[in-house]
């Protein structure tokens, strides 16, 4: 009997800006120095967010918020290539992402407030909310990008999960069913090397999460998730092949730098040592380098910038307070069911009952 | 022009339908498109449909997941899981995302899909064919629950459940599928939310739904009482209103079920007849279900469903007649 090898694969994995600020040339996406502040300006934004819900967190204003910490180049980079008319539907520690796709930045504080209001579609359409089951909301993408090919429009789902989220079966089930219908989607995996406590290798013995892409016949990548012209070069790639039916799913490696949660001590679970060597890669240091080198960048601009993104989380912050003042009980009623069912009006004439006294 | 069609007939004649009336709905699950599903309830509309009936992977989580990201997108998710029991592989996308949507966005994104699956005992078939899950849906706000009990019901009840702005569980029993014919108009829409007031009667209430409800009228003729026979039709929300009148001219009430008892919907039906006709009632609430086991394997399938002759002793025991 004939044996031979009838599949083989093998894994890309591409970096545009290197540690050491080495660039590489052919791949370099071509954007203007607007867009490339745009870039720098989205990502330390995201930081900043995150640093002051830290803060708030500790002070007893939010509950629970997951830090995007070192990931912001995976995030920025990816939704940067996204167009109008595209769909972000993210898990829940995309703040960057989101913010770059224009959530504004109080939507993100009402939602760790424990607020609806932090979940609403911002501007009507494009956003899903944060998904908090792990790895479930692949599927809404596919379900997305197949429900937009079958109108016969080219917009495109990006979805955002996490290396642990690939053992989920879900996330199989929607990269399989998005290579059978050709679902207009991207998966972003950012494997930042932790489900909370568990490293990779506790998670999978495959040596790498792209390649879970072949076992459902669709395109998958790797890139260095702490570059962002290298995630943005990649992920323009691959929604251009995705509004033409081709799903791709990229890995990012990058890093959590910061805790899973406030509820979190990454201190129990890993050394400290590793936490400095991974300060020493942020994302926003290594671009913000090659931003200076090039003289895109200078201390003016830089400080505008700070001060610019200082009063508009400022504002959010006051914003969010406010929102969080006056929110109506009522409303967890209202939003049900299209019309509220018989049983569900008792139950709120009741419940105004109780409330007037 | 009205038609006589079998249950399984209706649902695809429903489908057929709704596909003409909106090109925003589209139908697909395991099986549904190259073969017409695995009872047929889908055959041939691949054929008059190609561009919006599919034939998915067999991943139920998926088939139910991919149906948020379409209503998303302005269609009308019309999926099909092969048989109920399957669903709960998809129970966490339904408890999660499909009854949550609407809520969490604020009505900025809803799910208006319509999964349906053949549910229930009676025909025979492999083990965890033929489980009654409703009430467990049931439990999950921002769902509805419908269940039709025959033919006509079936093409009104699904019209409305496709049409409706949100989520409905469709469970289709599958021993009614081919059991009998009945007239079934062309055009035909019931409003979800309204039980069905099958047979009146002055001495005892009978609530049955599904096919519980022909063994329900069954065993009514046989005690020969004069019974008021309700089906519910759409469990979740359910019509209280039309429960509790009935309830409160006869006095006397049994709810049927052939799912396991302890949690189950007569549990509900009874609390809801305690809060609002407890000082009509002469008997006590009499509950004729399935027993608080696994379904059997069909080898004992027949023991574990209720059937006439023990819906008949409850109606007894409420009549305190026996």
């Amino acid at each position: 009997m004939p044996r031979e090898d009838i599949a083989q694969f093998t894994i890309r994995s591409v970096q545009v800006l290197s540690e050491e600020e080495d660039v590489d040339e052919e791949l370099v996406p071509s954007l203007t120095d607007d867009q490339l502040l745009a870039l720098y300006e989205q990502m330390k934004r995201s930081r900043r967010l995150d640093e002051r819900a830290i803060a708030l967190q500790r002070r007893g204003e939010l509950g629970t918020y997951a830090p995007a910490i070192g990931q912001e180049a995976a995030q920025v980079g990816s939704a940067f290539a996204m167009a109008d008319g595209d769909w972000i539907v993210p898990s829940f520690r995309e703040q960057s992402a989101l913010l770059a796709r224009g959530t504004p930045p109080h939507k993100i504080l009402w939602y760790a407030m424990g607020m609806e209001e932090g979940a609403e579609i911002p501007g009507g359409e494009g956003a899903f909310p944060p998904s908090i089951p792990v790895g479930t909301q692949p599927l809404h993408a596919v379900g997305i990008g197949w429900g937009e090919a079958l109108q016969g429009r080219s917009n495109v789902a990006v979805t955002y999960f996490g290396d642990g989220a690939t053992s989920e079966g879900d996330v199989y089930e929607a990269l399989n069913i998005a290579g059978v219908y050709d679902a207009q989607t991207v998966f972003v995996c950012q494997n930042n090397r932790y489900a909370i406590s568990t490293r990779l290798q506790n998670q999978t013995a495959a040596e790498t999460l792209a390649q879970k892409a072949v076992a459902a016949g669709i395109e998958g990548i790797r890139v260095d998730g702490n570059d962002v012209l290298g995630v943005y070069r990649v992920a323009r790639d691959a929604i251009e092949k995705a509004r033409n039916g081709t799903p791709v799913l990229i890995e990012a490696m990058t890093y959590r730098r910061s805790m899973h949660t406030t509820s979190d001590d990454p201190s129990v679970y890993r050394e400290a040592d590793e936490e400095v060597e991974w300060e020493a890669r942020d994302p926003i240091v290594r671009f913000q380098v090659y931003l200076e080198d090039r003289g895109i960048l200078d201390e003016e601009t830089k400080s505008e910038l700070d001060d610019r993104i200082e009063s508009e989380i400022a504002e959010a912050i006051d914003r969010a307070r406010e929102g969080g003042e006056d929110i109506d009980p009522a409303d967890m009623f209202r939003y049900t069911y299209d019309e509220m069912t018989p049983e569900l009006e008792r139950q709120f004439e009741a419940f105004e009952g109780d409330v007037d006294g | 022009m009205a038609e006589q069609l079998r249950m399984v007939e209706a649902v695809r004649e429903t489908l057929r339908t709704e596909l003409g009336r909106d090109d925003d709905v589209v139908v697909y699950g395991e099986d549904v498109a190259r073969a017409g599903g695995v009872f047929r309830a889908t055959e041939g509309l691949v054929d008059d449909y190609p561009e919006r009936v599919f034939d998915a992977p067999v991943a139920e989580s998926g088939i139910v997941g991919i149906g948020v990201g379409l209503a998303a997108t302005g269609l009308r998710p019309v999926p099909e899981i092969q048989f109920q029991s399957f669903l709960y592989q998809g129970f966490h996308q339904l408890a999660q995302h499909v009854a949550r949507i609407r809520s969490r966005t604020r009505g900025t994104i809803t799910c208006p899909m319509t999964i349906r699956t053949p549910y229930g005992g009676g025909i025979h078939a492999l083990e965890l064919h033929s489980e009654s899950f409703e009430a467990g849906f049931s439990h999950v706000p921002g769902l509805k629950v419908v269940i039709p009990s025959s033919p006509a019901e079936t093409k009104g009840l699904l019209t409305a459940a496709v049409r409706d702005p949100d989520p409905v569980v469709f469970m289709e029993p599958t021993r009614l599928y081919r059991s009998f014919r009945e007239e079934v108009p062309e055009h035909h829409e019931i409003p979800l939310g309204e039980a069905r007031v099958v047979d009146s009667g002055d001495d005892v209430t009978v609530i049955a739904w599904g096919s519980m409800l022909r063994e329900a009228l069954e065993a009514v003729e046989d005690v020969g009482a004069s019974a008021e026979v309700i089906d519910p039709r759409t469990l979740s929300p359910l019509d209280t209103a039309t429960i509790v009148d009935s309830v409160k001219k006869t006095g006397r009430c049994v709810v049927v079920h052939e799912a396991p008892r302890t949690a189950g919907l007569a549990g509900e039906i009874t609390a809801r007849i305690n809060e609002e006709a407890f000082f009509y009632l002469e008997a006590p609430l009499e509950r004729v279900t399935g027993y608080d086991v696994p379904v059997p394997m069909f080898a004992r399938e027949d023991d574990y469903l209720p059937d006439s002759e023990r819906i008949a002793a409850g109606v007894h025991r409420a009549l305190d007649d026996g």
